[in-house]
C-alpha cells in the first residue's frame, strides 16, 4: 500500500488557499444529513465539534472525563504561538515555519507546517473574539513573550495557565452548540474500537463508564482527538487518564501508526523523588525567559549540596556552570527542549546533579529578583512557583529551583495526510494524536496551537471532501460489522476481567515506564533496545497470566479502565522499541548513542532516515510492517541544527 | 524529610447513586510525607486490590491542581485543610503519624454520588451550556488587536476565568449554592467587550439553569470564597447579581432576544 500524503502542488505559502478552493463542498442544506463521530475533546476535539456543528454537520462528542473541560490541554501552562508579529521584531509566517521545520529536526512535513504557521494568526484572533483573556499591556493590545527555539517574541500567554484558557474557550464553543442541538455529548464514554465497514470508517463502540454498557454509534465519518501516549512511561506530565486506546485500537483495525518512538522529553520538570510518584509536574518552559540554569562546575561542589552540607546560594559565582549559556550562546537558557534536556542529563550524568537523588539541575531566579523585583517576578510566574513549593516544600524566591527532563509530549501518532485523515477512509486524527506536524521534537507553545489549527481552520475544510464523496446515506448500525466488533470488545473486556492473578495493573505498567524509561528514553542505543524489546514480550505474556482485575463490566470500575489501557500501551510500548530500533540515527530527542557529532550533539542521517515511519498492524504478535513517506524539502535546506 | 506515616482512614464507601453509603475504616501504613493526598489514596489502593478488596473511587486526573476533577470532603473541608490549592495539590507532610482522616463526596443534592467519593457534576456543564459563552463562530473573527482591553480589566476577567468548576463552593455552602461558579463566568464575559451583546440574557439564563438544577440561594455566609482552590472571590457573585437585577428591571426586553434557540 502506498502512502499518498496528498500535499497540494504549487508554491508552499499558496497550497492551503489553492487546496481549500479545490475542496469539494458540501451543500448547506445537505450538511444535515451527515453524522460526524468526535472522540475526545480537547483543544482539538472540541474546537472540532464546534466548529463542524456551526457549519451544520451533526456532532456526536464524546470523552472518557465527567466534563469536556477537564480534557488534559486544560493542563498546557505556557502560551501559543501566533505569527502575528505585533512586536515588530521579525516575525513572519514563513519565520514560524522555519523555526517549527528546524526544530523538529527535519522530520515533518513542509507543508503542514506551514500550514499551522498560517492558521496560528487566526487562531489568536478566533480566540480573542470568544473572551479569552490573554495578557495585555497597560494599552490594552496583546502582550507577548518567547519560548524556546525561537528568537522572536511570538507567544501569546494567559499567565501560566494558557491551556485552561484556550480550553474553555473551545469549551464554550461547544457549550453553545451542545445548547443549540447541533452537538450531543457523551461525558464518561470511552472508545474501545472502531467500526469499519468496506475498508472506511463507518462508527465507534464505546463503553458507558457509569453503568458498563457497551454502546454502538454509527457516522458518516470518525474523528479522533484523543491526545498523546506519554503514559506509557508511566510517569509523564501526562494526566492519569490520557492514554493511547482509542488511538491503539485504530491502529489494530488498519490505521498506520507513525513514528511512535518520538516523544518530547521536557527539560524544565520538578525531578522524582520516589517510588511513590504516580506523575510528573512540569513548570513552563516560559521560566526560562528569566531563571538561569545551572549546575556546580565540579562534581566534589555537587556531592556537598546533595549532601546539604551547602546551600545553592552558598555556591559562588565561579563555582557556577551556565552551561546552556556557555555552549549556547545565541540562544541561551531558550534552546530548544531537546537540547535543554540531553545537556540536563549529560551534567547529571558526570555527577554535577543536585538534590537528595542527584538527578536535578537548578533553575535560579535570585538574579532576576535583584533585576526585576520580587513582585514583577511574581506577577509573571506566581502560581507556577506556588505550584513549585506545593509539591517540593521549598521556597522557589528564596532557593534555586530543582528541574530535571520529564516525558511530556509525544510527536508520533496516527498516520494523517494533508487532509488530516488516517490511511482508513473516513477515519482522521487531530492534535497530537496524529502525527503531522512537530517532526522530531515539539517547540514550545506549539501544541496548543496544532490543537486548535487541526480543529477550528483544517478538518472544517477537509471533511468536507470526504462527505460529499461518499453522500448523506444513512448509516446502518445494524450491518453486520458493528455487531461483530461489539462482541469482540466484549470478549476482550471480559478476558481482562478473568484476571484474578497476584500483581496489580498499576505494577505492571511502573515496569512498562521503566523500561521504556531506561532503554526508549533520553538515549538509546541498538543493544539497549534489543534487550528492552525481550523483556516487554516477558512483561506482556505475564500480564495476561498474573495480572489482577478487581470488580465487574456493569458498575463504574477504574480498574477494568486502567488495565485495557495498560494492555495497550505494552503493544505500543514493543512497537515505540522496533520504531526505535529501525531509526539509527540521532534526531529530536531520540539520541542514538552511535550517532553523535564530535561535539556530542546529536547527528541526523539524512540520506537513510528523511522519512515518516508508518508500521502496519499485521496481527496479534505478528511483527509490524514498515511503510516510508519520503520527506521532501523544497522550501528548506536540510542543515546541521545550531543553536550556538 | 520526616519519617514514614501510619494513619487511619474513615472513607465514605457507596457503590452508585441508588445505594445507600457508609464509612469504612481503613489502615494507611508507611506513607511518605512527600505523597500528594490521592497517591495515599493510590497505595491503599494497591494494598486493598491485592488483597481482594475493591478499590476505593475517587476522581482525579491531572494532578497538577488545574482539570478540576479531585473532589474530596477531607476533614469536614472541601480539598483539606489547606488555603487555595486542590485535593491533588495536598501533600501528606501537612498531617502528622497516627492522625485519624475522613474523606468524603461533595455533598449536595444537584451533585449525586457516582460512587465511593465521585459525584456527578454535569448540573455545572448545563449551567455553562445555558449561556457561558460568546456567540462567535469560527472564522469570522477580527484582529486580536482590534479589540482595546486594557491591562487592568484583562487581568480582572483572568481571576474570574481561572475557576476549574470543581464544586468546592458548592461543597462547602451550607445551600449548596452554585453562585460562586456561576458568577466567576458572568463575571469573566461581562467584563470584556466581547461579552455586552449577551451579558443580560447570559445572566438570566445562567441564573435560571441554576436554579434549575436545585442548587442552593445565597445569604452570604462566604465560605465559598474562603474554601475556593482558585480564590474565586465573592465580588464575582455581587457583579451576578448587580447584572441580574439591571436585567430583571430595566433590561427584560433585551434578555428575550437571547438567541436560546433557532
Amino acid at each position: 500500500m502506498s502512502l499518498d500524503a496528498k500535499i497540494p502542488q504549487g508554491p508552499l505559502a499558496e497550497k492551503w488557499s489553492k487546496h481549500k478552493f479545490n475542496l469539494k463542498l458540501v451543500n448547506p442544506a445537505n450538511k444535515r444529513k451527515y453524522d460526524v463521530i468526535i472522540v475526545g475533546t480537547g483543544l482539538a476535539g472540541a474546537s472540532a465539534a464546534a466548529s463542524l456543528a456551526e457549519l451544520g454537520y451533526n456532532v456526536k462528542a464524546f470523552c472518557f472525563q465527567d466534563s469536556p473541560r477537564r480534557a488534559h490541554s486544560i493542563a498546557a501552562q505556557g502560551g501559543i504561538n501566533g505569527a502575528k508579529n505585533y512586536q515588530n521584531d521579525g516575525d513572519s509566517i514563513y519565520r514560524l515555519f522555519y523555526d517549527t521545520i528546524k526544530g523538529g529536526d527535519y522530520r515533518a512535513r513542509e507543508a503542514n507546517v506551514y500550514r499551522l504557521a498560517e492558521n496560528s494568526v487566526n487562531i489568536i484572533d478566533q480566540c480573542v473574539a470568544q473572551g479569552v483573556p490573554f495578557a495585555r499591556e497597560y494599552g490594552g493590545l496583546l502582550d507577548n513573550r518567547s519560548f524556546g527555539g525561537s528568537q522572536v517574541s511570538r507567544t501569546f500567554y494567559a499567565r501560566g495557565q494558557t491551556g485552561q484558557q484556550l480550553l474553555l474557550g473551545a469549551y464554550s464553543a461547544l457549550n453553545r452548540q451542545i445548547h443549540l442541538g447541533k452537538v450531543k455529548m457523551y461525558t464518561r464514554t470511552e472508545m474501545l474500537d472502531v467500526v469499519v465497514v468496506d475498508g472506511q470508517a463507518k462508527g465507534i463502540i464505546t463503553r458507558n463508564l457509569k453503568t458498563g454498557e457497551i454502546e454502538s454509534h454509527g457516522g458518516h465519518a470518525v474523528l479522533l482527538a484523543t491526545g498523546g501516549y506519554g503514559n506509557v512511561f508511566y510517569l509523564s506530565t501526562n494526566a492519569i487518564g490520557s492514554n493511547v486506546t482509542a488511538a491503539w485500537r485504530a491502529h489494530k483495525r488498519g490505521a498506520f501508526f507513525a513514528n511512535p518512538c518520538y516523544t518530547q522529553i521536557h527539560p524544565t520538570c520538578i525531578p522524582v523523588t520516589g517510588d511513590h510518584q504516580s506523575k510528573l509536574t512540569l513548570m513552563s518552559e516560559s521560566l526560562r525567559n528569566d531563571g538561569r540554569v545551572w549546575a556546580p562546575k565540579t562534581a566534589e561542589v555537587a556531592e556537598k549540596l546533595r549532601k546539604k552540607e551547602i546551600t545553592a546560594a552558598q555556591v559562588k559565582e565561579d563555582e557556577r556552570d551556565y552551561f546552556l549559556e556557555r555552549k549556547y550562546p545565541s540562544f541561551g537558557n531558550l534552546v530548544p527542549r531537546d537540547v535543554a534536556s540531553r545537556n540536563a542529563k549529560e551534567m547529571t550524568d558526570e555527577g554535577k546533579g543536585v538534590g537528595t537523588t542527584g538527578l536535578a539541575v537548578y533553575l535560579d531566579f535570585a538574579e532576576a529578583i535583584q533585576r526585576l523585583g520580587e513582585d514583577t517576578v511574581r506577577a509573571k510566574y506566581g502560581n507556577l512557583f506556588d505550584m513549585y513549593y506545593q509539591i517540593t516544600d521549598e521556597n522557589p524566591y528564596k532557593q534555586p529551583m530543582r528541574i530535571y527532563p520529564a516525558v511530556h509530549y509525544t510527536m508520533g501518532g496516527l498516520w494523517v495526510d494533508y487532509n488530516l485523515s488516517t490511511n482508513v477512509p473516513g477515519l482522521y486524527a487531530m492534535g497530537e494524536c496524529n502525527f503531522s506536524d512537530h517532526g522530531a521534537n515539539r517547540l514550545g507553545a506549539s501544541a496548543l496551537m496544532q490543537g486548535l489549527s487541526d480543529g477550528y481552520f483544517v478538518i472544517p475544510y477537509t471533511i468536507g471532501d470526504y462527505l460529499a464523496t461518499i453522500g448523506p446515506k444513512a448509516i446502518d448500525t445494524s450491518h453486520p460489522a458493528f455487531e461483530k466488533t461489539k462482541q469482540e470488545v466484549i470478549a476482550y473486556n471480559n478476558k481482562l476481567l478473568a484476571l484474578k492473578g497476584n500483581k496489580t495493573v498499576v505494577e505492571y505498567h511502573r515496569e512498562l515506564g521503566h523500561i521504556i524509561w531506561e532503554y526508549c528514553g533520553m538515549a538509546r542505543t541498538e543493544e539497549g533496545l534489543i534487550k528492552a524489546k525481550g523483556l516487554i514480550k516477558a512483561l506482556k505474556a505475564d500480564f495476561w497470566v498474573n495480572a489482577i482485575v478487581t470488580g465487574e463490566n456493569d458498575e463504574v470500575n477504574a480498574a477494568l479502565e486502567r488495565a485495557g489501557r495498560v494492555a495497550d500501551f505494552i503493544e505500543l510500548g514493543e512497537l515505540m522499541i522496533d520504531d526505535a530500533l529501525m531509526r539509527r540515527e540521532s534526531c529530536g530527542g531520540h539520541f542514538r548513542l552511535e550517532s553523535q557529532t564530535p561535539e556530542g550533539e546529536a547527528l541526523r542521517d539524512d540520506d537513510n532516515y528523511a522519512f515518516v515511519a508508518a508500521w502496519e498492524f499485521k496481527g496479534e504478535n505478528q511483527e509490524e510492517e514498515l511503510h516510508k513517506e519520503e520527506l521532501i524539502f523544497e522550501n528548506v535546506k536540510l542543515s546541521q541544527r545550531s543553536y550556538k | 524529610m520526616s519519617g514514614n506515616m501510619n494513619l487511619t482512614l474513615k472513607v465514605w464507601r457507596q457503590k452508585n447513586s441508588q445505594t445507600a453509603g457508609k464509612f469504612v475504616t481503613y489502615k494507611a501504613e508507611g506513607i511518605s510525607p512527600d505523597m500528594s493526598f490521592l497517591e495515599m489514596l493510590d497505595v491503599v489502593n494497591e494494598s486493598l486490590t491485592k488483597n481482594n478488596g475493591e478499590p476505593i473511587h475517587f476522581d482525579h486526573d491531572c494532578r497538577e491542581g488545574i482539570c478540576g476533577s479531585c473532589s474530596l470532603y477531607i476533614n469536614g473541608r472541601p480539598h483539606g485543610p489547606k488555603k487555595a490549592i486542590t485535593t491533588c495539590q495536598l501533600h501528606m507532610r501537612t498531617f502528622s503519624d497516627g492522625e485519624t482522616i475522613t474523606i468524603e463526596p461533595w455533598r449536595a443534592a444537584a451533585f449525586p454520588v457516582v460512587k465511593d467519593l465521585g459525584t456527578d457534576r454535569s448540573a455545572f456543564d448545563r449551567i455553562q451550556q445555558a449561556g457561558g459563552f460568546i456567540s462567535v463562530n469560527t472564522g469570522a473573527a477580527q484582529d486580536a488587536n482590534a479589540i482595546l482591553i486594557p491591562k487592568v480589566i484583562a487581568d480582572e476577567a483572568f481571576n474570574s476565568a481561572t475557576c476549574i468548576g470543581c464544586g468546592a463552593c458548592v461543597a462547602a455552602c451550607k445551600n449548596a449554592s452554585a453562585m460562586l461558579f456561576t458568577s466567576a463566568k458572568i463575571t469573566q464575559l461581562g467584563l470584556l467587550p466581547q461579552g455586552q451583546p449577551e451579558r443580560y440574557s447570559r445572566v438570566q439564563a445562567m441564573v435560571a439553569q441554576m436554579d434549575e438544577e436545585g442548587f442552593g440561594n445565597c445569604t452570604n455566609t462566604g465560605a465559598c470564597e474562603a474554601e475556593c482552590p482558585k480564590e474565586i472571590t465573592l465580588m464575582n457573585i455581587g457583579r451576578m447579581n448587580n447584572d441580574y437585577y439591571s436585567a430583571k428591571l430595566f433590561r427584560e426586553e433585551h434578555a428575550h432576544d437571547h438567541t436560546g434557540g433557532e
